[in-house]
């Protein structure tokens, strides 16, 4: 069975795009996407400043597999499956801390931060031929990183992480380089979970048309707190194929960024602040570049379960499927470091998050809501076997327009047809449907 | 361990007492969802927090929260939750709040400082429970108090069960 065509239906001449509902419905696509999406494919695992210190580390669960993320003694970062070599306890039962050893609690071997094996108690009672240099934590296959994001790969075939990221790089820098001396996760994270596919939470953080409905009351509280002044920004925004299944929606500023626009919500006091923010902007990156980073909304999927959304402010949202009808989520704030703990940039920052994001925010939950009544809606999918995902197929595309859900859903079809990516689309997707269909029988 | 006086002991008891019926009449108005009647409760530079879960001694300064209200923002999220086109809690959820051990832990003037634990119910399509420890400022108001700064901190490691903290908790 064919995904293309059969289960993703891309028909450029007609402009239809359709999905086929048990793609999240199957438990047996689910578990072929675990083998062929998450054991193939760079997953996103934290970003290094949660560990800035030699021995910290966190804890992880990344496409199903318990991981140690961490700094070891010497400072380099590495990452651990969190089981113990012996005979399988869970190693770390912490969600973070710092550590020289980790003992397993369950007979006692400990191993180092390199996850080297430096006691097994009663080492007497093992053979002369036992050799404990086969029983060192195990590493993934790779793990690689970008400007602090740090990914996994359980493939040891894998292209590198960077040509992996190809053309999602310049979006990654356009978050990255708002920051003088480097960007950090901000402390405290937003752990919550959505009773629907995982794909669907995809589609939801990349989809520009849902925002006037989902969201009326978001959209009202901004225009309540005198902001939301370019009245067509959502509209008029562009949504683009990177390549590799990464896509982007770019459209200009619809509310108060921290970095750099401001509205009144953030107060007449940070007028200059803001200002002189977007000046030292431009100052280091050129008068185009500058205000491209400052004023423009980015919502940026990194192929197949990174959400990078910067916006009221930025977030770092990892999807992690947990069932057909399940995901858990896991999102930060991504935050420059020359913000300071206490200042008045960071608690605007958080501020400014807190209005739309997270599971208290005036937004997603409203998302969360939408995602799982269409998750409910798909136990008719025997009759009812369709979603629709044609919008802007005979236009260029803008940000209201799903051009960046298509990229994900072509990439996802031609992965797990063994294809790898599809041709990146660049360009309008179905010129010829933008005539009318020929009626029968009339001459035009 | 000295004994303190019996009228300093009934005093203490007759504040505790007037706290815990101040919280059960504010429980009160949450489940009924007479949330503009809430509002009311609150001085004019009230806060609202709820700490992220893995970080429960979070402050809104230095960590991403839950939530973290100022008084404008009450006002914006009971005119949301108020509004039809709030999805997550329209039709609204049905909550039962459960409130105990109410300690007070100072007094100075007008502001009694307080903790109580809870157990929020929610039901909708499913049903979830949401409990942790308040900690309150409270300013008396006549025979009555104020809320001044209200934070709910959560006693679970996620929100996995929960989905979303779409309810005041």
């Amino acid at each position: 069975m064919g995904y293309r065509d059969e289960l993703v239906v891309d028909d450029r001449q007609n402009g239809l795009f359709r999905v086929n509902r048990t793609l999240m419905t199957s438990p047996d696509v689910y578990r072929l996407e675990q083998a062929t999406l998450f054991d193939h494919y760079w997953l996103y695992v934290g970003h290094d400043s949660e560990i800035p210190r030699p021995g910290d580390f966190v804890r992880r669960t990344v496409g199903g597999r318990p991981l140690i993320f961490l700094r070891d003694s010497a400072g380099t970062v590495r990452m651990h499956f969190n089981t113990c070599t012996h005979r399988g306890a869970t190693l770390c039962r912490e969600d973070a801390g710092n550590t020289r050893l980790f003992q397993c609690f369950y007979h006692a071997w400990s191993f180092d931060t390199t996850g080297k094996l430096v006691v097994t108690p009663g080492a007497e009672a093992y053979s002369p031929r036992f050799d404990r240099g086969l029983y060192n934590l195990v590493a993934p296959a790779r793990c690689g990183s970008y400007r602090g994001l740090w990914f996994v790969n359980y493939d040891a075939e894998a292209v590198d992480l960077p040509s992996y990221l190809g053309n999602a790089i310049e979006y990654l820098d356009l978050v990255m380089d708002q920051a003088a001396d480097g960007m950090r996760i901000v402390k405290g994270a937003h752990l919550y979970s959505v009773n629907a596919n995982w794909k669907l939470m995809v589609e939801n953080s990349i989809d520009g048309y849902h925002a006037p409905t989902v969201h009326a009351t978001y959209v009202d509280f901004v225009k309540d707190s005198g902001g939301g002044q370019r009245k067509a920004a959502l509209a008029s925004g562009r949504g683009i194929d990177l390549g590799n299944g990464h896509s982007v929606i770019e459209s200009p500023a619809a509310w108060a960024r921290p970095i750099a626009y401001w509205e009144p919500f953030f107060g007449e006091d940070a007028r200059d602040e803001i200002e002189q923010k977007l000046a030292r902007l431009i100052d280091r990156h050129g008068e185009q570049r500058g205000r491209r980073m400052a004023d423009t909304f980015r919502n940026l999927l990194i192929f197949p379960n990174l959400i990078i959304n910067d916006v009221a402010a930025i977030t770092v949202r990892r999807i992690e499927p947990t069932a057909p009808g399940h995901h858990s989520l896991q999102a930060w704030a991504l935050a420059p470091a020359e913000e300071l703990e206490g200042s008045a940039a960071l608690q605007r920052r958080l501020d400014s998050f807190l209005t739309f994001l997270g599971p208290g925010g005036f937004a997603s939950p409203d998302d969360v809501e939408a995602l799982e009544s269409c998750q409910r809606g798909f136990a008719a999918v025997r009759e009812v076997q369709w979603s629709d995902i044609s919008r802007g197929m005979a236009t260029t595309a803008g940000s209201q327009d799903e051009l960046q859900i298509r990229t994900f859903w072509r990439a996802y079809a031609s992965v797990m047809d063994g294809a790898g990516f599809p041709q990146r689309v660049d360009g309008i997707e179905a010129p010829e449907a933008a005539q009318a269909p020929v009626e029968a029988g009339v001459t035009r | 361990m000295t004994v303190a006086p019996a009228a300093d002991r009934l005093a203490r008891h007759a504040l505790r007492l007037d706290v815990e019926e101040f919280l059960y009449a504010e429980a009160a108005l949450l489940d009924a969802w007479r949330l503009d009647d809430w509002f009311a409760l609150f001085t004019a530079d009230a806060r609202y927090e709820v700490p992220s879960t893995d970080l429960p001694s979070g402050e809104p300064a230095t960590a991403l929260m839950l939530i973290s209200d100022t008084h404008a923002m009450i006002a914006a999220r009971v005119k949301r939750l108020n509004s039809r086109k709030a999805h997550r809690e329209f039709p609204w959820s049905r909550t039962r709040r459960i409130i105990g051990n109410v300690r007070i832990l100072a007094e100075s003037g007008e502001e009694a400082e307080a903790t109580a634990n809870f157990a929020v119910y929610r039901s909708r399509r499913d049903v979830s429970v949401y409990m942790g420890q308040y900690r309150y400022r409270l300013v008396r108001d006549g025979d009555t108090f104020k809320i001044r700064f209200r934070r709910a901190e959560l006693d679970l490691e996620t929100l996995d069960s929960h989905g979303t903290l779409s309810i005041i908790l």
